[in-house]
């Protein structure tokens, strides 16, 4: 049992205060954007982007896997 | 041919295709308890992912969300972020749990309380809320299925009739073959799935506007409004996306059959490439709000938003399309019902019913009430089917309410080692009868927020104080383990 990084939390915290918590900064219809609602735009902009915060905390976590902790 | 019997004979052949495959896979392995319910915990990335895979994306997301979408707006956008957050969670939780699970050889969520708390009375109490808030999901599955049928046939077969196919269709589909079969099924739904996400989400706005940037544009012009929060509802504004999102993002892995994938996985390490990589996933989704979106101008009216996909896809393409689209829609209903039904009958036999009635029960004692509870527990959630009227979105909103319950019991489980039973036991217990209370009184949501976050939040507080104010106990994760023979010899598959 072992608390988390900070660094890979950090990085956690970032999805979670761009689609959850920032909600009445980006929830609005205009500008459209490539023809998409604003907020609607916005989500699909951090699915991938939430992804690529997790793979940073998997290389974190990693560095430290190394050191033998598992396989 | 009739145009609902081509559409027809398609999705049964889907069907079909899909329970052959599911029956094939699960030939030639002798069914124990471990390999019907964990398969032997010899699955990689691509099957662990699949499974997953194989649960995340059912009925819900595909008549719900569109549905959602149509008659609400904007709150829907909550499905895209919880799902996206979930994974998140998952990164940090799922490898934990793995670990137990590897020392103890756990098979279930409530083994995982058992074993940690050391108390039999919360791991049954665990059971059983877990049970019962299946069977909500499982009732969506089946209305799924129903209105899938119902709309294929061009409304010829109602939907109870459509309902008991289901029904039996689900309820052997289990039998032959345990977990692996919906793994190698979810292969399948997947491909059929994104194929039919993928053409129906790009097809229907240009057949009726020449694109979705232009039928965005039609659809902001005429109901602006409806693509914000609060969308057409007047109380799910922004406190409510926020609590309902955090809700669901916990709750998402407490599900009993979401908890007990993490036990096929080979390596903790597996689990957390396939957080990083699951997210990608949840790009489908805006496809199916397309779709719901489409339907707000072309078929204004619809009294019910969970018939608006298919209602627009019988009414732009030919009915074999509809076959295909109906065929991709059945099959996610039935792997993630498959999987619920299986989990749930596992847990009520496994780890309420033997230590609470009789614990002398051998395993396969255990296997064999589990199949029969395989068909009482589908018959409930039929029955709730045919008599309620709630919509796909509102039946997993009061299921997660339930489900996320589990949340603070799991993580002080894995990371606080002062989290004593008595306050997990009474955490539990307080966040269940909140959720329901509130929810049955119709408070939901209760004060802007979602009534289940309310719970939760109840249920944090209730959990830490009456932690701190018991004595503190054995950490039943610090135990040397003790490892099962069974383990040893499921290795080998």
């Amino acid at each position: 049992m072992k608390i988390p990084r900070t660094g890979a939390l950090l990085l956690a915290c970032v999805p979670f205060i761009a689609i959850c918590f920032s909600v009445p900064l980006w929830d609005r219809v205009y500008p459209l954007v490539l023809g998409l609602p604003f907020n609607l735009f916005w989500l699909i902009c951090w699915i991938p982007l939430t992804s690529l915060c997790l793979w940073g905390a998997y290389r974190l976590q990693d560095r430290r896997a190394a050191k033998g902790t598992s396989e | 041919m009739k145009p609902s019997l081509v559409a027809l004979t398609i999705i049964f052949g889907i069907i079909l295709l899909g329970a052959i495959i599911g029956i094939c896979s699960g030939r030639r392995r002798q069914m124990d308890l471990e390999q019907w319910t964990v398969a032997g915990r010899g699955f990689g990335v691509i099957f662990v992912w699949l499974l997953m895979a194989g649960e995340v994306y059912t009925t819900f997301a595909f008549l719900g969300a569109s549905g959602w979408a149509y008659s609400r707006g904007g709150p829907t956008l909550y499905i895209i972020a919880y799902l996206t957050l979930a994974y998140v969670i998952s990164f940090f939780i799922l490898p934990e749990i793995w670990e137990a699970d590897r020392k103890f050889t756990l098979h279930t969520e409530s083994d995982f309380f058992q074993q940690r708390y050391g108390s039999k009375s919360l791991a049954s109490l665990v059971a059983i809320v877990g049970v019962i808030f299946i069977v909500p999901y499982l009732q969506l599955q089946l209305t799924g299925l129903g209105i899938i049928v119902e709309v294929a046939s061009l409304h010829a077969i109602s939907r109870p009739l459509a309902m008991l196919i289901a029904f039996v269709i689900v309820a052997g589909f289990v039998f032959s073959s345990g977990i692996r079969a919906v793994a190698w099924v979810s292969v399948l739904k997947d491909s059929l799935m994104l194929i039919a996400a993928f053409s129906i989400g790009i097809g229907i706005p240009y057949h009726y506007f020449g694109g979705i940037r232009p039928m965005f544009k039609a659809l902001t012009q005429a109901k602006a409004a409806h693509l914000t929060m609060p969308g057409s509802t007047t109380n799910l504004g922004h406190p409510w996306y926020i609590s309902t999102v955090l809700l669901t993002a916990f709750g998402f892995y407490m599900w009993p059959h979401a908890f007990g994938s993490v036990f096929t996985a080979k390596s903790g390490d597996t689990l957390r490439r396939n957080a990083v990589i699951m997210p990608l996933y949840t790009i489908t989704l805006p496809l199916l709000f397309f779709v719901g979106f489409t339907a707000i101008l072309v078929l204004p009216g619809l009294k019910n938003g969970d018939l608006a996909l298919l209602t627009l896809v019988s009414q732009t393409f030919p009915p074999w399309f509809l076959g295909v689209v109906g065929g991709a829609g059945a099959l996610t209903a039935m792997v993630p019902a498959a999987i619920l039904i299986l989990s749930a009958a596992t847990l009520f036999a496994k780890n309420f019913f033997r230590p609470v009635f009789k614990p002398a029960m051998k395993d396969d004692e255990v296997a064999r009430l589990a199949k029969v509870m395989v068909v009482v527990i589908t018959g409930i959630a039929l029955y709730f089917a045919i008599y309620s009227s709630t919509t796909l979105v509102g039946l997993l909103l009061l299921a997660y309410a339930g489900i996320a319950q589990f949340f603070p019991g799991v993580v002080c489980g894995l990371y606080w080692k002062r989290a004593t039973t008595a306050g997990v036991f009474a955490g539990i217990v307080a966040g269940v009868g909140t959720a329901m209370a509130l929810v049955f009184s119709k408070h939901d949501p209760f004060i802007g927020l979602n009534a289940g976050f309310v719970a939760l939040c109840v249920n944090a507080v209730v959990t830490v104080v009456a932690s701190v104010l018991t004595p503190a106990q054995q950490d039943g994760f610090n135990e040397p383990g003790r490892r099962a023979a069974a383990s040893a010899a499921a290795v080998s598959s």
